[in-house]
């Protein structure tokens, strides 16, 4: 028998239709990660949104929680349908996919937007560094001086989505790498935990049109120079209440970092090589810049800060969600709109 | 040019006998300078009167010093169109004062500035009064701060003195207009005391023209299409705004803010609708599908730009069938255009925004009244078609102020179309053997939908741009192509025959027909009375949707000769009709305006005799 969830559910369910894109291609295994993350924190589907734009990236939503209303936008739009359908309601959760292209270039106003608002979501940008889908131009987060084959050398400088979205105001920003499932799947569930925009940066290689050793967004490249910056743990609420015996004792001072979210999920980054406090907003933006400045690549949760009120809460909506509110509360009385006519003669 | 006498409607000249309640003035000021509240406080007192009355407020696009006119219209026999000429201007411009006192018909009047009147032209076949402005101010208590503003006062003393306009009567929609705030109201209102007075003890009144009380305007009411609009969205249950700013439409969005209050949560005084300022109008169409895809009442309010930006979207949601109401309060284009001046130019556009095969069903509301039931049945009809619902309003309608009936209730529940939750999608299974997202069970084209957050495990489907199957399925065969498209052709007469129908006054005995829709509506109410007594005796339809409802063919075959009259320079609905029935188009006239004012009788009796060859 297959082996289930806390749903009764097993693994199978949490998949949706056979991909379509290029064996091997990073988005795969990212969409893996999801349906692992999924089945493991038995996760409702019908309580989960799935949001992409265009591109093979956000093509991938139709690939994994095939039990989840899913909507495959326009190129680099994403944020905005996701918007609209979080003040509908505001009970979902969206799990979003976008690409480099589809986040970085047409879709770079929305992506700012989206984060300043604070719309509570998971925004996963899958990052291989050129349009896979109109088969393989630059994109805006290519590096400078890189060759392909086909278009040449690109001359213009990177734009670091991860840098951009601290800038922006996001709360919650991690990059990782899709060859690195443990990582991945750790900063989801820290990401789904989040009561606001949680942006992750996945570099994803595109086999097709960019996977030379030669590109930092290849697959061997990622292998051999992923940095970790921390070991993440992450805590879920009902985990947390259960185990009390787990404690930060059996680490050194300055080892640990816990970072508490509102559902009372905690992250746990045990510190690696480098100190990193993901606390610490001049420290995120300088260890981005240091990285872009070495070729450095620096993987986990590299922002993180108590997030502002979201956009429902600004927005100061009931809790019910607006689209099954009665009628009665959706049409004031015949006596209002009376009063209303008074005012105007 | 036709040769014809104009008839009293609306005078080529002015007679030496009494003229009572019928008469336009245009009031030239600059822009910013706080004429709007004069102007406001003598249109909503003569309302007040019981005289049916029209402001139309011609202004630039700039904040201040360019100029700007108001006319208003004052007519006993209730018409409301803009007047072409007007027998009174109040001159308080220099900037304008050689074209404003130009226009001015033999026997018309001057009520103009002491400054002003130095540089005017002089002609002796009209009667000019001056105002003192500097004296008058100089003795008024008016803080310098507010003096310049406060000036504009002075020519409400003056209409009210001349034309006979009861002071008290003055001062109660004075303070109305400053919401009841008394202070800033009597700091104006004493302006208006000392012109009136100067007026009353110094000057001989020589003109013919005087307001006189009627009883034609009692249980009216006084508003704009906007404010109307928002409102019919409010008791619609909207749950979703989103917009960026655009004249003339921001005030929609502006009045739905101004009573979310109406749809406060007794209880938690939480709120049942979310509006948001969007970044741009991809954002704000985007937001609205989202909101609609997810089960939500969603709008937005826009103007040509806006809908320019806006046209992949609503492709999407024509295609993947989503509800969402989008307004378009059209300005003047192509391109920025003329961002301050009526036009009815985007209704073509608008129809078939989205590339490939769209046809996008549209309203056209024609009055505030026709504003308010479309603002709260568009958000039916959305529902109802799972598809975007353009209502195709302009800056004429929107901003200015019209008067009305006041509004009936919504006549029918609220209209939430197709939509299975748990229970219903179980026993829609049991019923069917399966359910699919766009699976037309009904022979009407339209199928059945769930909303996220529907808790069953078949309730889920993916919506795209991309080809799909009745499943919602992604599909590149071309037969599913096919049967898609048909069948939301078969959604479009489902619609065709929902929208709301044509008005139609229809007489067997007249043979000609004219055909027009929005705000032409009152110079063609005026224009048939005026070209029934030049013995041109005409019919009328007007259209109130896209796409056009089976009656309009039916008009057009019952007449020898029509007309399609329209505020556009390239005949739009005329096109559109060419569309549907071009074999039937043989005796279709197109009359098109576009110049960026809302429509005069003169022009449609003017254009209709030269083509009746009289
Ligand atoms: C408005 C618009 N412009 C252009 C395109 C064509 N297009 C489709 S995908 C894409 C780029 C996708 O790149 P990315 O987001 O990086 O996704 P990837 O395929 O690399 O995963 C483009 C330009 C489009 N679909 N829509
Ligand atoms: S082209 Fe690249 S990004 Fe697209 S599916 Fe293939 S490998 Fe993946
Ligand atoms: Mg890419």
């Amino acid at each position: 028998m297959a082996k289930e969830n806390t749903l009764g559910l097993s693994r199978n369910d949490y998949k949706g239709r056979k991909s379509t894109l290029c064996p091997g291609c990073g988005h795969d295994s990212i969409s893996n990660q999801i349906i692992s993350t999924a089945y493991d924190l038995g996760l409702e589907q019908h309580k989960v949104i799935k949001m992409s734009g265009i591109g093979c990236s956000s093509k991938t939503p139709a690939y994994f929680l095939g039990r989840s209303h899913g909507f495959n936008a326009l190129h680099g739009r994403m944020p905005s349908v996701a918007t609209g359908a979080l003040l509908a309601n505001r009970e979902l959760k969206a799990v979003a996919v976008s690409g480099d292209g589809d986040t970085g270039s047409i879709g770079m106003g929305q992506f700012k937007h989206v984060i300043r608002r604070n719309v509570p979501f998971v925004y996963i940008i899958e990052n291989n560094g050129v349009y896979g889908l109109t088969k393989g131009q630059f994109s805006a987060t290519a590096d400078e001086g890189q060759e392909l084959k086909y278009y040449g050398r690109n001359d213009l400088p990177a734009i670091d989505l991860a840098l951009e979205a601290i800038i922006s105001g996001a709360t919650f920003v991690a990059r990782s790498f899709s060859g690195d499932a443990k990582q991945v799947q750790s900063l989801l569930q820290a990401a789904i935990a989040h009561k606001g925009t949680a942006i992750l940066d996945i570099i994803s290689p595109c086999v097709t049109f960019n996977n030379n050793d030669s590109s930092t967004k290849s697959y061997s490249y990622g292998k051999e120079h992923e940095i970790p910056l921390h070991e993440i743990q992450v805590l879920a609420p009902d985990y947390v209440e259960g185990k009390e015996e787990i404690t930060i004792g059996d680490y050194a001072e300055g080892e640990i970092i816990e970072v508490d979210m509102h559902d009372g999920t905690i992250v746990r980054l045990k510190k690696l090589d480098r100190d990193h406090d993901p606390r610490n907003r001049m420290q995120a933006i300088s260890v981005l810049e240091e990285a872009q400045r070495e070729q450095l690549f620096l993987t986990g949760l590299i922002y993180y800060e108590e997030p502002r009120p979201t956009v429902q809460e600004n927005e100061n909506l009931i809790e019910a969600p607006l689209a099954t509110i009665s009628e009665a509360a959706m049409r004031p009385s015949a006596e209002k709109l009376a009063e209303v006519m008074a005012s105007f003669r | 040019m036709c040769a014809f006498q104009a008839p009293t409607s609306e005078q080529a000249s002015v007679s030496s006998e009494p003229v009572v309640n019928d008469f336009a003035f245009s009031v030239a000021t600059s822009n910013g300078s706080g004429s709007q509240t004069s102007n406001n406080v003598l249109v909503q007192t003569l309302f007040d009167m019981g005289i049916p009355v029209n402001g139309k407020n011609l202004f630039p696009s700039n904040i201040k010093g360019l100029p700007t006119w108001y006319t208003i219209r004052a007519s006993k026999d209730g018409y409301t169109a803009r007047r072409a000429t007007t027998e009174i201007v109040v001159a308080y411009n220099g900037a304008t004062v050689a074209e404003d006192v130009a226009a001015l018909p033999p026997g018309g009047v001057c009520i103009i500035r002491d400054d002003v009147a130095k540089i005017a032209p002089k002609r002796d076949d009209i009667t000019v009064y001056t105002v003192p402005v500097k004296d008058l101010m100089d003795q008024a208590d008016v803080p310098s701060a507010f003096a310049k503003r406060v000036e504009n006062m002075t020519y409400v003393g003056v209409v009210a003195q001349l034309f006979d306009i009861p002071l008290d009567m003055i001062r109660t929609s004075l303070v109305k207009n400053f919401g009841g705030k008394e202070k800033p109201a009597m700091m104006n209102f004493a302006v208006i005391q000392l012109a009136y007075d100067y007026f009353k003890d110094n000057v001989e009144k020589v003109d013919p023209f005087r307001f006189e009380k009627m009883d034609l305007t009692k249980g009216k009411i006084l508003i704009t299409g906007n404010e109307a609009g928002a409102l019919g969205a409010i008791f619609g249950g909207v749950h979703v705004v989103a917009w960026y700013p655009i004249t003339p439409s921001t005030s929609l969005v502006d009045t739905i803010i101004s009573y979310k209050h109406l749809r406060k949560d007794p209880e938690t005084g939480k709120s049942t609708i979310a509006v948001v300022q969007a970044e741009d109008e991809l954002a704000a169409a985007g937001m609205i599908i989202g909101a609609g895809f997810a089960g939500a009442r969603s709008m937005t309010a826009t103007s040509g730009p806006g809908i320019s930006l806006m046209s992949e979207f609503a492709g999407l949601a024509y295609f993947a069938e989503i509800p969402c109401v989008i307004w378009d309060i059209t300005r003047m284009g192509p391109s920025t255009g003329l961002p301050t001046r009526t036009s009815q130019g985007d209704i073509l556009f608008t129809h078939y925004l989205g590339h490939g095969d769209t046809r996008q069903f549209c309203l056209l509301p024609a009055s505030p009244e026709e504003a308010f039931e479309f603002g709260w049945r568009a958000l039916d009809l959305a529902e109802q078609l799972q598809s975007p619902i353009f209502v195709i309003s302009d800056l004429d309608l929107g901003m200015n102020n019209w008067m009305s009936e006041p509004f009936e209730y919504p006549d029918q529940p609220i209209q939430r179309g197709k939509v299975l939750d748990a229970e219903q999608l179980q026993q829609f299974i049991a019923d069917h053997g399966k359910w699919g997202r766009y699976w037309d069970v009904d022979g009407d084209g339209v199928g059945y939908r769930t909303i996220p957050g529907t808790d069953h495990p078949m309730a889920a489907y993916f919506t795209r741009g991309t080809g799909h199957d009745e499943m919602a399925v992604y599909s590149e065969n071309s037969e599913t192509w096919l049967e898609n498209m048909h069948r939301i052709k078969v959604k479009e007469e489902t619609g065709r025959k929902l929208l709301p129908q044509p008005i139609e006054d229809y007489d067997s005995s007249k043979s000609i027909g004219i055909i027009s829709f929005g705000t032409n509506e009152p110079a063609i109410i005026e224009a048939r009375d005026w070209l029934a007594r030049e013995g041109v005796e005409t019919n009328c339809m007007r259209v109130r949707a896209l796409p056009l409802a089976d009656s309009v063919l039916e008009f057009v075959k019952k007449h020898e000769r029509i007309y399609v009259v329209e505020n556009n320079f390239d005949g739009q609905l005329n096109q559109i009709m060419r569309i549907d029935f071009a074999e039937h188009m043989a005796n279709v006239k197109s009359l098109t305006l576009g110049d960026g004012l809302p429509m005069a009788a003169r022009w449609v009796v003017n254009s209709i005799l030269e083509h009746e060859g009289k």
